[in-house]
C-alpha cells in the first residue's frame, strides 16, 4: 500500500537532503576477506547470544534458503525490500567487510559502498548497540558459513527507490546514538532497556509509524504493522482483556505461549523461537523494562477468567449440550447465525470440544489478542492460512480454512466469533481487509 | 476373484448364526492339545494344524481357497502368501481366494508380528499346497490310469503327457478331510518359480485408491450403530459421576453405557455420537492420581525392581583390550500413532459374539474377550479385517473390547466403536523406555576384544492374552488386573531382542534387566528392543572403529563372520557409493547394520546426513539399503517394506518422544507428537533386496527400524563431529552438542 | 435438509449443517474414500477436493458446501477404469496399509489440475499437510510424478495379476 503524502513528502526531503547533504557517502576501501581473519571463541559466543536477541537470522534467511544468505521479501508500505546476504562470502555476501564497515552499517545504516541501508533493517535501533557488542555479532557473522546468493533486487516505489532520499530520512529520524543507562534504574531495567531499544528492536514492529515510515516518538509500544499482520499495542496499549503482568509476558517471550493470552504467531512466531535460545535473565530483563512502562490495572484471578472464557466458547456450542437439547432440536438452520453453525463445525473440534477429552487446549478465544484487536487482520490471517510449526518440531497446528471457505463464509464466522468472544465493538472492516489479504495470494 | 473385504464381511454376516462347520483341528497356541505327528517336525504352522484341508480347499467348480491364521496388516502378506499357493498348485494367483485370520475358519496361527509370517504361514501353506497338488496328481494318476511321474498341475487341471486331463474340481470333490501333512513336501525347484521371485501387484491396491470398501472402518451392515468412548484421562482414573441420563436424553442416542469407569455412547449416526461423547467427557467427574515417572526417566527406571537375566557370558582371556570405551544409549517412550485411530465392530445375538477388528491375533483376542464377558470360548468369534497400519500391539484389541461391551448393551445390533485421535495417541500401549549401557575394547590391532552390555527395560509384550491386557477390562466395576508381564525368551527377546551383537568377539558379557513394573503402558512396537540394541550396538561400533582408525564399514566386515552379512553390508555400502564418497559442507555419512534377532532377516542401511549448524535441524539426503530376507516371494513388497521401515525408524530416531506430566500423557496429537513429513523425507531411497532363492523364509517387516537410527547418528557424528545418544534426536540436542 | 453435489450428483442429505463433511460422506452417503484419521485437520486422511481446492472433510461443515462441486476419490475413477493418478498409484505400487492413501491422491489431483507440471519442490511442499506413517512417502511422490507425464526413476517392471 502506497501512501501518497508519504510519496510527495519524501520527494520533498530528497531534493533538500541531497543538496544538504551530499549524494553518497564516502566507500572503504579494507579488501581483506573473512578467511584471514581470527576470532575469539568467547566472542563468537556472545555474538551468537546477541545475533538471537537481533533476530539477524529470521530476516537474513529466506524461505528454505540458507542461513544467513539473504532473500527474504519484506513488504513495506513502499515496496517490497529483499533482506541481503550478510553471510562472509566475498563476492555476494558481507566477505570483504572490516569491523569499522560493519558498525558504520549497525549504527549509522551506510554500507560498505556508501550506500544508504533501508530502515527496514532497523539500523535506527541498532545504533544503540554498543561497540563491543557490535563487534561480537562482527565475530559470529564472519565465522558463519559462506554461502554465494545473489540479493534479488527491491521492488520500491519512487522516491523510496532512491537511496539518496534516505540521507534526508536520516537527518530527521535517525537519533545515532549508543545507549546511556539510566542511573535511576536498576541494572535489570536497564540491560532490558537496552535490549529493547537495541537489539530486539521491539518498536520497530510494535511502535506506530508516520507517513515517512518513521516510528511515531509519541506513541511507543501503541501498535503496528509488520509483514502483514498486526503488531498489538504492548501491555497497557494491549487490547488483551487480561493484564499482562510480568510472569505472562516472560512466559509468552520464553515458551510462545501464555495460557490467558495466546500464543505468538506470524512474524512473532520466530522472535520467540530465538528468545528461548537465550539466557533467561535477558528475557526477564526485556519483560522488566517493557512491564514498567505499563499502567496499572485490576483483573480476576487467573482460573475465573479462564474458566470464564472457556464458558463462553461451550455457550458457543452448548445448544449440543445435554441439557440444551431441545433447543438444538427447536432451533431452525436460518434462525442460526450462518457463522455458528460454521463456527460448530469447523471450530469447536478443537476450539471447545468439551472439557474432559484430552485434546491440545489453544488458549480460550475469548482471551487472545487477535480476536480482541483493533484490527482483523491477525485473526483473518490465521484462518485464511493456519498455524504450521517447522518439521518435526511440536507447535500448533491450525488447517488454513482459505480453501475450504467462500470469502463470504471466512467473513461470517469472523464476524461471528468477535461478537461471540470479545466485548470491543464489532470489526467493520472485514470485508475489506479480507481482500487485502487475498490480493497476496498467488492465485 | 479374491477375497474382497465385502466379500469376507457379508459371508461373516451371513454366517452369523453359526453354521460353519469346518473340519480341522485346531490347536491352540502352546500346543497343548497337539497330536502326535510322529517323526521330524512340519514346516511352520502345520505343525500346529496339521491337516491339508485346514489350510488349502478346492471347490467343486475347482476354485481354490487358501487359509491363514495370519492377517494383512499392509505389510502385503496376502500378496505374498497367494503367491506361494499359487506357485505350487500351478494356478494363477487370480484364481484363490485367501481368507485371513478369523476364529471360526482359519488355523490359530497366534499374533502376526515379530516378522514370523512368512516364516510360519508361508512355510506352511508352500508346503500344504505342494502336498495338496500331489495328492490330487496321485488321484489324477488312479483315474486316468497315468503313472504320476507322467502328470503335472496347471492352471486347475492335472495334464497328462497324452494331453488327457483332469479338473482339481473333480479330483478335490470327495474332499481330503482326513488328510495329515507330511514333513516333507515335493517342493517345486525355485529356479522354475514363475509367479514367486517376481514383483506382484498387491492385490488389496486397487480397491484402496479408487474408494473400495478396504478396511474394518468400511463395514457397514445393515442396522449399525455408531458408538464412541468417553476414555478415562488417565492411568489410574476412576470415574465419580456423568449425567448419563441427560445424554441418553440427546438427538439421536440410542444407548449410554456405563459400567463403572467404563463409559460411551452409542447413536444412530456418526457425528450424533461424537456430540453426545463430548457432552458426556464434559459431564464426567473423574478421580486422579499422579502416576506417571518424573524427574530422570533413567534414572527412574532403574531404580525399581528387576530381574537379571544374562544373555550372553563368555570370557577368552587371551584377547586384551587397549583402549576402552564405555557410552550409555537411551530412548523414552515411542508411539504406534496408527494414522487412523482403532476400530471395531462387534455384533451380540443369541448369546454368541461375533468382532469385527484389525487385532493381530484373533484367537488370542477372542479368549480375552470371552473372559471379560464370562462367556465359552467357542460363542466369540473374531474375524480380522483391515485397519491401518498398525507396527505392533496398539489400541486395536482394546476397541474390540470396547466395541465387545457396547454390543453386549445393545443385543442384535452391530456396533461400530471408533476411537478418536486423542484416545489412540493418549491409551496405547508405547515402546517402552530403554537404557543400553555398553562398554568395550579394542586390542592393539584395533579388533574388538571384549564387550559389555547391560540393558534395562519394562516388557515388550503385554498383547491380550487374557482380559487382563484388554484395556477397557480394567475399568470395569468388577475390574480385571493386568498382569505382571513375563519376559520374552531369547533368541527372540523383548527389550533384550538383538542385544548379543553378532560381531566376532572374544570376551562378551550381556546382561538384560527386566523391568516388571509399568508406570506408562507399554507393549510391541514394531521391532521391539531391536530399535534401541541395534542403535546401540552400531553406534557403539562406530565408535569403536574410530578409536581404532577404521573406516567403519571395513570394520564391520573384518568382525562379520556370517557370508551373508558381509554380502549385505558390501550390498548397501556399493549402493551407497561408500568407497569414493565427497563429503560436502555440512554433510555426513553413517552406516550400519543388524541381523534381526540374530536369526532372521540381514539388513544394512547407509545415509547420507546434512546438518543445519544454525538450527541443529538434521535431515536424511538420501538413503541406500540392502536386505536378504532369504527366499524373495515379493522383491517389490520387501523393497516396500524397507523404505517404509528406513522412513518410519527416521521419523523415530529424529522425532520422537511421549510426552506426559505427573498425571496424564500430554501427547495427544500431531501437534504434540510430531512425526516426519513430506518436507523430511530423503531425495531418494534405494533398496537392493538380495535373493535367496531355496533359502528359508526370513521375515522383513521390522528389519530395517534399528539399522536406520544408527546410520543417522553415525551420520550426525560424521557431518558434525558430535556423537549423540539419547533418541530421539532433536534438532535442540544435536544444535546444544554442536554449539555455535 | 441440505443439498450437496458429490462428483457431479446432487445428494439431499438429512444433517444438520455444523455435521463435517466427512461424516456425510462416510455416514450418510456410504461413501469410503475419505478417512477418518485425526478429525482436527491435522493430517489429511480426509482429503476431498472443493471447488478445485483441496480441504479436510473432517473440519468443513455441510452448511459452508451448498451449490459448491464436492469431488471424491470414487469421483476419479474405479478398479476397471481407474483416472491416470489412480493408475500411477497402483503401477508404482504406492500403498503399504494404504489408509493415509486416498487423502494423498485427493490432495495430489488439486495440485496437478493447478499445474499439471509441478516441480518436486512444488510436489513435496503441496503435500505437506497430508501424512503417512507406513514411510510410503518415495511412492507417493513417484506415482505424481507419473501422472504429471515425467519420467519415473528407477521404475520396476511389475508383474500384474488380472483381477
Amino acid at each position: 500500500m502506497i501512501d501518497l503524502r508519504a510519496v510527495r513528502c519524501l520527494s520533498m526531503l530528497a531534493l533538500v537532503g541531497a543538496a544538504l547533504l551530499g549524494c553518497a557517502e564516502s566507500p572503504t576501501t579494507t579488501a581483506q576477506t573473512a578467511a584471514e581473519r581470527t576470532f575469539d571463541r568467547a566472542q563468537v559466543a556472545k555474538g551468537a547470544e546477541l545475533s538471537a536477541l537481533g533476530d539477524c537470522r529470521v530476516c537474513h534467511t529466506g524461505d528454505g534458503g540458507r542461513a544467513f544468505a539473504g532473500g527474504r521479501p519484506l513488504p513495506t508500505p513502499f515496496g517490497t525490500i529483499y533482506s541481503t546476504n550478510i553471510t562472509p562470502d566475498a563476492e555476494t555476501g558481507i566477505g570483504r567487510w572490516s569491523r569499522d564497515d560493519f558498525r558504520r552499517a549497525m549504527h549509522e545504516g551506510i554500507d560498505r559502498a556508501g550506500r544508504h541501508l533501508y530502515p527496514a533493517f532497523p539500523y535506527d535501533h541498532f545504533t544503540h548497540v554498543t561497540d563491543d557488542d557490535v563487534d561480537a555479532l562482527y565475530a559470529f557473522i564472519m565465522t558463519r558459513e559462506a554461502v554465494s546468493a545473489r540479493t534479488p533486487r527491491n521492488r520500491l516505489v519512487f522516491p523510496a527507490n532512491l537511496r539518496p532520499v534516505l540521507a534526508a530520512w536520516n537527518w530527521l529520524y535517525l537519533d545515532a546514538r549508543r545507549f546511556t543507562p539510566d542511573p535511576a534504574q536498576s541494572a535489570e531495567w536497564n540491560r532490558g532497556a537496552y535490549l529493547v531499544e537495541g537489539l530486539a528492536h521491539c518498536g520497530a514492529c510494535h511502535t506506530p509509524r508516520n507517513i515517512a515510515g518513521a516510528e511515531k516518538r509519541g506513541e511507543p509500544f501503541g501498535g503496528g504493522d509488520a509483514e502483514g499482520w498486526h503488531a498489538p499495542g504492548l501491555l497497557a496499549a494491549s487490547p488483551a482483556p487480561v493484564e499482562w503482568t510480568a510472569d505472562a509476558l516472560f512466559r509468552y517471550l520464553r515458551n510462545g505461549f501464555d495460557a490467558e493470552h495466546g500464543l505468538a504467531a506470524g512474524p512473532m512466531a520466530p522472535v520467540v523461537d530465538e528468545l528461548a535460545t537465550v539466557p533467561e535473565a535477558e528475557v526477564h530483563a526485556i519483560v522488566t523494562y517493557l512491564t514498567s512502562r505499563t499502567g496499572q490495572t485490576r483483573n480476576a484471578p487467573a482460573n475465573e477468567r479462564i474458566a470464564a472464557a472457556e464458558q463462553r466458547e461451550f455457550d458457543a456450542v452448548g445448544r449440543h449440550a445435554p441439557d440444551r437439547a431441545s433447543e438444538a432440536s427447536a432451533s431452525s438452520a436460518e434462525t442460526q447465525d450462518a457463522g455458528e453453525v460454521i463456527f460448530a463445525g469447523a471450530c469447536a473440534t478443537c476450539h471447545y470440544a468439551g472439557a474432559g477429552t484430552p485434546r491440545t487446549t489453544p488458549v480460550p478465544l475469548a482471551l487472545t489478542t487477535s480476536v480482541n484487536a483493533p484490527t482483523p487482520q491477525n485473526a483473518l490471517r490465521v484462518v485464511v492460512e493456519g498455524l504450521h510449526p517447522a518439521s518435526g518440531e511440536p507447535g500448533a497446528i491450525m488447517p488454513g480454512f482459505g480453501s475450504a471457505l467462500t470469502h463470504a463464509q471466512i467473513v461470517a464466522v469472523v464476524e461471528y466469533v468477535r461478537a461471540r468472544f470479545s466485548d470491543r465493538p464489532r470489526w467493520t472492516d472485514v470485508n475489506a481487509t479480507l481482500h487485502g489479504i487475498e490480493r497476496e495470494q498467488p492465485k | 476373484m479374491n477375497a474382497s473385504i465385502s466379500d469376507v464381511g457379508r459371508r461373516a454376516f451371513l454366517a452369523r448364526s453359526g453354521a460353519l462347520v469346518v473340519a480341522f483341528s485346531l490347536a491352540p497356541l502352546q500346543g497343548v492339545a497337539q497330536e502326535k505327528t510322529g517323526g521330524a517336525k512340519l514346516p511352520g504352522s502345520l505343525e500346529k494344524a496339521p491337516l491339508l484341508d485346514a489350510w488349502i480347499r478346492v471347490g467343486a467348480d475347482g476354485g481354490v481357497t487358501v487359509f491363514t491364521g495370519k492377517a494383512e496388516l499392509g505389510q502385503g502378506v496376502r500378496t505374498a502368501l497367494t503367491a506361494l499357493a499359487a506357485e505350487e498348485l500351478g494356478i494363477a494367483p487370480a484364481g484363490i481366494v485367501l481368507v485371513t485370520a478369523d476364529t471360526s475358519r482359519t488355523p490359530d496361527e497366534g499374533y502376526t508380528a515379530g516378522s514370523n509370517s512368512m516364516k510360519d504361514s508361508g512355510t506352511a501353506i508352500r508346503s500344504a499346497a505342494a502336498q495338496v497338488r500331489e495328492l490330487l496328481i496321485e488321484r489324477a494318476s488312479a483315474k486316468l490310469g497315468v503313472a504320476a511321474e507322467r502328470l503335472h498341475a496347471k492352471d486347475g487341471n492335472v495334464v497328462a503327457d497324452d494331453g488327457r486331463r483332469v479338473g482339481f474340481g473333480d479330483l478335490a470333490a470327495q474332499g481330503y478331510a482326513e488328510v495329515r501333512a507330511k514333513p516333507d513336501a515335493k517342493l517345486k525347484d525355485p529356479r522354475s518359480y514363475s509367479v514367486v521371485g517376481k514383483s506382484l501387484a498387491r492385490v488389496d491396491i486397487p480397491a484402496k485408491v479408487t474408494g473400495g470398501v478396504a478396511y474394518v472402518q468400511d463395514l457397514r451392515p445393515p442396522g449399525m450403530l455408531h458408538a464412541r468412548v468417553v476414555c478415562p484421562p488417565s492411568y489410574r482414573a476412576r470415574l465419580r459421576d456423568a449425567d448419563v441420563g441427560a445424554v441418553a436424553r440427546m438427538p439421536g442416542v440410542v444407548k449410554v453405557v456405563r459400567d463403572g469407569s467404563v463409559l460411551g455412547v452409542v447413536t444412530a449416526h456418526e457425528f450424533d455420537a461424537i456430540r453426545a461423547m463430548r457432552a458426556l467427557a464434559a459431564t464426567a467427574r473423574w478421580d486422579e492420581q499422579p502416576s506417571l515417572p518424573h524427574g530422570d526417566l533413567f534414572a527412574a527406571l532403574q531404580a525399581l525392581p528387576a530381574q537379571e537375566i544374562v544373555n550372553a557370558d563368555r570370557h577368552d582371556g587371551a584377547a586384551q583390550g587397549m583402549r576402552r570405551l564405555e557410552a550409555t544409549y537411551t530412548r523414552g517412550y515411542q508411539m504406534h500413532g496408527s494414522i487412523g485411530p482403532s476400530c471395531a465392530l462387534a455384533l451380540y445375538q443369541d448369546d454368541a459374539l461375533t468382532v469385527w477388528t484389525h487385532s493381530q491375533g484373533v484367537y488370542p483376542l477372542r479368549a480375552s474377550i470371552a473372559e471379560m464377558l464370562h462367556l465359552p470360548a467357542e460363542r466369540v468369534h473374531c474375524i480380522h479385517v483391515e485397519g491401518s497400519g498398525c507396527y505392533g500391539h496398539n489400541a486395536a484389541d482394546d476397541a474390540a473390547a470396547y466395541a465387545a461391551l457396547f454390543a453386549r448393551a445393545v443385543p442384535a445390533h452391530p456396533v461400530r466403536v471408533q476411537w478418536m485421535r486423542e484416545q489412540e495417541h493418549t491409551c496405547e500401549p508405547y515402546g517402552p523406555a530403554m537404557i543400553a549401557k555398553l562398554s568395550g575394547s579394542v586390542d592393539a590391532s584395533g579388533g574388538i576384544a571384549e564387550w559389555n552390555a547391560e540393558g534395562w527395560s519394562n516388557s515388550h509384550s503385554t498383547r491380550p492374552g487374557g482380559a487382563g491386557n484388554l484395556m477397557p477390562a480394567w475399568y470395569l466395576a468388577t475390574p480385571f488386573a493386568q498382569p505382571v508381564p513375563k519376559p520374552i525368551p531369547m533368541p527372540e527377546g523383548g527389550g533384550d531382542r538383538n542385544s548379543i551383537p553378532i560381531y566376532t568377539v572374544p570376551s562378551l558379557r550381556v546382561v538384560h534387566r527386566f523391568i516388571p513394573a509399568m508406570p506408562i503402558r507399554v507393549s510391541a512396537l514394531r521391532s521391539l528392543g531391536a530399535y534401541v540394541n541395534v542403535f546401540a550396538i552400531e553406534s557403539f561400533v562406530d565408535e569403536l572403529a574410530h578409536a581404532a582408525g577404521s573406516d567403519p564399514v571395513a570394520y564391520r566386515i573384518r568382525h562379520l563372520g556370517d557370508r551373508r552379512a558381509r554380502d549385505v553390508v558390501n550390498a548397501a555400502a556399493t549402493r551407497f557409493g561408500w568407497e569414493g564418497f565427497t563429503r560436502k559442507p555440512g554433510h555426513g555419512r553413517g552406516f550400519a547394520f543388524a541381523r534381526y534377532k540374530n536369526l532372521a532377516a540381514y539388513c544394512a542401511v547407509a545415509v547420507e546426513v546434512s546438518l543445519e549448524h544454525e538450527t541443529g535441524r538434521a535431515r536424511v539426503v538420501r538413503a541406500a539399503a540392502a536386505i536378504d530376507s532369504g527366499q524373495a516371494v515379493d522383491p517389490d513388497g520387501l523393497r516396500n517394506q524397507i523404505e517404509g521401515g528406513i522412513i518410519q525408524s527416521m521419523s523415530w530416531t529424529l522425532f520422537e518422544a511421549v510426552s506426559y506430566d505427573a498425571t496424564r500423557i500430554t501427547s495427544v496429537d500431531w501437534s504434540t507428537y510430531p512425526i516426519a513429513r513430506f518436507a523430511d523425507i530423503p531425495d531418494r531411497i534405494d533398496v537392493e533386496v538380495i535373493d535367496r532363492p531355496g533359502e528359508p523364509f526370513l521375515g522383513t517387516g521390522e528389519a530395517a527400524q534399528g539399522p536406520t537410527a544408527a546410520a543417522i547418528a553415525n551420520a550426525i557424528a560424521d557431518a558434525g563431529n558430535v556423537r549423540l545418544r539419547d533418541l530421539p534426536l532433536t534438532r535442540a540436542k544435536i544444535k546444544a552438542a554442536i554449539g555455535v | 435438509m441440505i443439498e450437496l453435489d458429490v462428483n457431479g450428483r446432487r445428494h439431499a442429505v438429512d444433517a444438520e449443517g455444523d455435521t463435517p463433511l466427512l461424516y456425510v460422506l462416510r455416514d450418510h452417503l456410504a461413501m469410503n474414500g475419505a478417512k477418518f484419521g485425526c478429525g482436527l485437520g491435522q493430517c489429511g486422511a480426509c482429503t476431498v477436493i472443493v471447488d478445485g481446492k483441496a480441504v479436510f472433510s473432517c473440519v468443513t461443515p455441510i452448511s459452508v458446501l451448498g451449490g459448491r462441486a464436492i469431488r471424491t476419490i470414487e469421483g476419479l475413477g474405479t478398479p476397471d477404469r481407474p483416472s491416470p493418478l489412480q493408475r500411477a498409484f497402483i503401477d508404482e505400487q504406492a500403498a503399504q496399509c494404504g489408509y493415509c492413501i486416498a487423502g494423498m491422491i485427493m490432495r495430489a489431483q488439486a495440485l496437478l489440475d493447478a499445474n499439471p507440471s509441478p516441480s518436486d519442490a512444488e510436489i513435496r511442499r503441496h503435500m505437506a499437510p497430508n501424512l503417512c506413517r507406513c514411510g510410503t512417502h518415495m511412492r507417493i511422490l513417484r506415482a505424481i510424478r507419473r501422472a504429471a507425464q515425467r519420467v519415473p526413476t528407477a521404475a520396476t517392471p511389475l508383474r500384474s495379476t488380472p483381477t
